[in-house]
């Protein structure tokens, strides 16, 4: 039996006083969509941030897991004091000790940003060749064999073309592909967002409220995206979101947290019908818990 | 409209009382009297409100006029095509220009043309270029980039000097130098952003400065180093001599011929620093700089290696700056600390800003504006018959920059090209308005 793509263990992390997570442990699976729900303030998006390396936790473990590596093999690399080990299915990866750049380059984990984050002066095609960056650049000969004239480049720039208006299509703004990505609209912005990390080839891609601000066909259209993703691409996804219909229906495994505390783990059906969530999201004292029926709107 | 013209008076008087209401003189007995100006104080004060009175009805009849404020937002700039154009004109009009120059004026009277104005502005416009790199694509303020111009310089001077080493094995090696110092500047600013970043390269260029005055044993201190050999057509000598250049190639000699030979040398260094900033546009390290303008933090995580993307637009910057550098001391004959100053770290990025940062026609025509503009006021001696002998035009350099800068805030906020264009496109290449353009913060 092999580990879980993404292995959440212990995690905890600490503003000075402010203990934002404590003691989270959960698990991504391979090909699921995982959604992080919970209050305003609960730790969603710092747990996101010490996954994605732009926080270091204080202590636990974070495991991404590329291939079946067991066990024995992540405690002999937890030991070691390295970073990440490649196998033959695939590289086993402690997010923890990683930095951010290494973490989506090496771990393949991508992630977009609550306040969306595009290059806007820059089109909409450039945004996602951006994305890679990596690949270009070493095909470039480190950009120095191409000022000398050398041809590798052109290939690898053709095949970076070809991936932009696949993603440019499939989110349908192949259209708009020379427009600068600041004067899209705003649901345009945040599919690009999603396109843009897509092009980075992602084995695990964390979105950050892709449905915040979305109208109902925008939503709609972002959920199609999601499993398309999921079918098509390989990539496991975990998204945090307040749109409780959006994680209802798409998700197939939701983690709740209050208060930096992992309050529940599930099904949607679980998760709707689970006492404590209920009451973190209305407030009721515990010694009421029993009273209510269900969760309002889910 | 009356009131703010009042309020601007008000700060007019407010200033010129302290500073132009007395003034301090000496008579003829040289005993120091007071002289009271009001009259002018005042004069000044009533110009001031009305010219203010006459920019707010300007202003009030350009509103009236356009009534949508969208055109300043979509003005896209210039065409490709017609970019295209402008290029190919400009660079045949500077092929032709020293021609053009001691045919019409003899080889005496254009050697202050193709000397002042034709050398003068393209060593700026190539550091305009190099800086444009760091600040307009990579988006970090550099404040002390002449830095790396004067370590070019001063690396140029000490080989040729000291060791008697040839310019072409000269040029590489200062680049080389520069971009090293380029480098050990950007490392500890790496995690320095904005006004942090620009506190810090203001300091490194005032490092260089200081340290060229007063590491004596090598710089020889504010005296300078003097007698730096003289450029050579690759190793012949602009001299009368039998083996000169005259001589060489069956020419009449005219000292005029080297100046001719540094302007076409510094215009293929400045053509080959754009052609090189182009080239680099569309390859993923220019793009990425851009990125890192835009944002830092998406470069991250897509998993970009900012680090290096820093540091090599910190290091070709540099490197040009170097090479503008080597050519500076080879051109002077002679570098001293006096010609590296803050001020004109700030003059090459006032070009950089003026020109909308990013853009490689727009840095070229502001330092034609700026360079040559100050050049220019030199020729106006023959003010002095009007505004007496006392007045002397380049007085009124900083005034004038100030003026324009005023100018530019008003009409043009973010530089002569207010657009950039996409490195790459499925379609047809849109200029982006600036609007969308972040300016980098580091």
């Amino acid at each position: 039996m092999g580990m879980p793509l993404l292995n959440v263990e212990h995690l905890t992390m600490r503003f000075g006083g402010l203990t934002a997570i404590d003691d989270v442990c959960f698990d991504v699976r391979r090909g699921e969509i995982t959604a992080l729900i919970g209050p305003n303030g609960a730790g969603k998006t710092t747990l996101f941030n010490c996954i994605t390396g732009f926080y270091k936790p204080g202590s636990g473990r974070i495991t991404l897991s590329q291939g079946d590596a067991d066990p024995e093999q992540l405690q002999k690399l937890t030991r070691s004091g390295r970073r990440h080990k490649a196998f033959v299915s695939g590289d086993l990866c402690l997010l923890e000790r990683m930095s951010d750049s290494e973490i989506a380059r090496r771990a393949k984990v991508a992630r977009t940003f609550q306040n969306i984050r595009l290059f806007s002066g820059m089109t909409a095609l450039e945004n996602l060749i951006v994305a890679r960056h990596n690949m270009l650049m070493s095909a470039s000969g480190f950009t120095i064999l191409s000022l000398l004239g050398a041809r590798s480049y052109r290939r690898a720039e053709k095949e970076a073309l070809e991936a932009a208006k696949y993603w440019l299509a499939k989110i349908g703004l192949y259209e708009r592909a020379d427009d600068a990505a600041g004067s899209l609209s705003y649901g345009a912005q945040r599919q690009l967002e999603i396109a843009r990390a897509m092009m980075t080839e992602p084995v695990l891609l964390c979105l950050d409220e892709p449905a915040a601000g979305l109208n109902a066909s925008e939503s709609a259209k972002l959920n199609e995206l999601l499993h398309a993703i999921r079918e098509s691409h390989g990539a496991s996804i975990l998204l945090i979101e307040h749109d409780m219909s959006v994680v209802m229906r798409i998700s197939d495994h939701i983690v709740v947290l209050d208060y930096g505390r992992k309050i529940a783990d599930g099904t949607a059906a679980e998760i709707r019908n689970d006492e404590t969530v209920i009451a973190a999201y209305l407030g009721i004292e515990d010694r009421d818990l029993h009273l209510t029926p269900a969760l309002p709107g889910a | 409209m009356i009131k703010r013209a009042s309020l601007a008076a008000l700060i007019m008087l407010g200033l010129s009382f302290p500073i132009i209401s007395y003034h301090a003189d000496m008579d003829l007995t040289r005993g120091l009297f007071l002289e009271s100006r009001w009259p002018l104080a005042l004069a000044l004060t009533g110009s001031v409100f009305v010219l203010r009175v006459i920019g707010e009805i300007a202003l009030l009849w350009r509103k009236q006029r356009q009534p949508t404020t969208k055109a300043a937002a979509i003005s896209s700039g210039f065409s490709p095509g017609a970019m295209r154009l402008i290029a190919f004109a400009g660079i045949g009009a500077l092929i032709a220009f020293p021609l053009a120059a001691v045919f019409t004026l003899g080889p005496a009277g254009s050697l202050k043309w193709i000397d002042n104005y034709g050398i003068q502005i393209l060593i700026y416009v190539m550091l305009g270029w190099g800086l444009n790199i760091v600040v307009g694509l990579a988006g970090l303020l550099d404040l002390g980039y002449v830095a790396f111009y004067a370590v070019g310089a001063y690396a140029y001077a000490l080989f040729a000097t000291q060791f008697g080493w040839s310019f072409w094995l000269c040029l590489p090696l200062c680049g080389l130098i520069a971009a090293c110092f380029g480098i050990a500047l950007g490392f500890p600013v790496l995690r320095l952003r904005g006004d942090y970043l620009a506190i810090v390269t203001l300091a490194f260029g005032e490092i260089i400065r200081v340290a060229a005055i007063n590491w004596t044993a090598l710089t020889n201190g504010d005296a300078g180093i003097s007698l730096i050999p003289r450029i050579t057509f690759f190793g012949v000598p602009f001299t009368k001599a039998k083996d000169g250049f005259a001589s060489v190639f069956g020419l009449p000699f005219f000292p005029i011929e080297r100046t001719i030979f540094l302007y076409y040398l510094i215009l293929i260094l400045a053509l080959l620093t754009n052609f090189i900033t182009i080239r680099l546009r569309r390859l993923p390290l220019g793009r990425v700089w851009e990125a890192l303008r835009e944002d830092e933090i998406a470069c991250r995580s897509l998993g970009i290696d900012t680090v290096a993307a820093k540091l090599s637009a910190f290091a070709i910057g540099a490197f040009i700056a170097g090479i503008a550098g080597a050519f500076f001391a080879a051109r002077q004959g002679f570098v001293s600390p006096s010609s590296f100053g803050f001020i004109e770290s700030a003059t090459i990025l006032a070009i950089v800003v003026l020109g909308g940062a990013g853009s490689q026609l727009g840095v070229a025509l502001a330092a034609i504006i700026i360079i040559g503009g100050s050049e220019f006021l030199r020729e106006l001696d023959v003010l002095q018959d009007y505004f007496g002998y006392t007045f002397d035009p380049t007085q009124y350099r900083m005034l004038l920059v100030g003026l324009g800068m005023v100018a530019m805030m008003n009409w043009r906020p973010r530089g002569l090209v207010p657009a950039r264009q996409p490195s790459l496109f499925f379609k047809s290449p849109k200029p982006v308005a600036k609007a969308f353009i972040a300016e980098g913060r580091g």
